[in-house]
């Protein structure tokens, strides 16, 4: 199934932004549902074969959600997503960092600031991601830490694909 | 903060000054001095911009005759861009997921 739905990203090094935009072939509600919720969220949230596990979910203001990016050999990141302002199936905009599994904020890597919005059009959702960074490096740590392991696994796995199909 | 950290290539071109330094050798290579002329900081102040740009690769030195020139160094740049490819490819193999979620979710799967 490939549809062709809207992408667009963009980055602003100057003012360190990162945003994001992407359309999506179901209703606001939906969708919604899908960035809110933790049972949807740990379906789609990490990248394969990374798992997000919930272990607090509040979704509110002042509410959080803790989580961990479990990779396949058990290994473990903590983040956690602090929301600040919520309108429902509308925006909401949070702090998102990386922490222990208590939710104790890492010392030494700040967070980015999410500003999520949602529009829905004729038959879909767009979804905007406004990303900004206190300082681009963190970037680099975001990528670094579970994501690049994640990316260098889907690689090995498919060189084992490959290794038995000759 | 771990030491090396301070030579990310992120935090080199999160500074102002230090973009100006890279937009203007990427014009042309130029001498310690003939940088120092375009900024009103001191030059002690642009040395250590140039010292931090030079710890993370961004630029090189070279001496020709009793000259040093600053020199751009584009392949280094491009790999800031290639970071950035992987945090797109990220999102798009994430927002890949939530097509098939969203593909699969039943009205009663979730909560209005």
């Amino acid at each position: 199934m490939k549809t062709e739905l809207l992408l667009n990203f963009t980055v602003d090094k100057e003012n360190k932004k990162i945003h994001v935009e992407r359309e999506f072939a179901a209703s606001i509600a939906k969708v919604w549902a899908a960035w809110t919720q933790k049972e949807l969220l740990e379906q789609w949230w990490a990248p394969k074969p990374w798992k997000a596990r919930t272990k607090e979910m509040d979704f509110s203001e002042g509410g959080h959600w803790l989580y961990a990016m479990v990779g396949p050999e058990g290994e473990e990141h903590w983040a956690r997503m602090d929301y600040k302002s919520i309108t429902a199936q509308k925006s909401y905009s949070a702090l998102d960092f990386f922490c222990d599994e208590n939710g104790k904020p890492s010392d030494f890597l700040p967070g980015s600031q999410w500003l999520t919005s949602f529009k829905e059009t004729s038959n879909n959702t767009i979804v905007d991601v406004l990303l900004t960074f206190n300082e681009l490096s963190d970037l680099e740590k975001h990528i670094e830490m579970g994501f690049k392991e994640g990316f260098l696994m889907a690689f090995e796995n498919l060189d084992e694909v490959l290794e038995h199909q000759q | 903060m771990p030491k090396e950290f301070r030579r990310d290539v992120f935090q080199a071109i999160a500074d102002p000054t230090r973009r100006a330094i890279l937009g203007m050798i990427a014009l042309q290579a130029m001498t310690p001095n003939a940088l120092a002329e375009h900024f009103d900081t001191s030059r002690q102040a642009v040395s250590k911009h140039i010292k931090i740009l030079t710890e993370c690769q961004l630029i090189r030195q070279e001496s020709s005759g009793r000259e040093i020139y600053y020199h751009f160094n584009a392949k280094r740049m491009r790999e800031v861009d290639q970071w950035l490819e992987q945090f797109k490819k990220l999102w798009e193999d994430r927002f890949n997921q939530l097509d098939q979620v969203l593909h699969n979710l039943k009205p009663n799967d979730y909560e209005d």
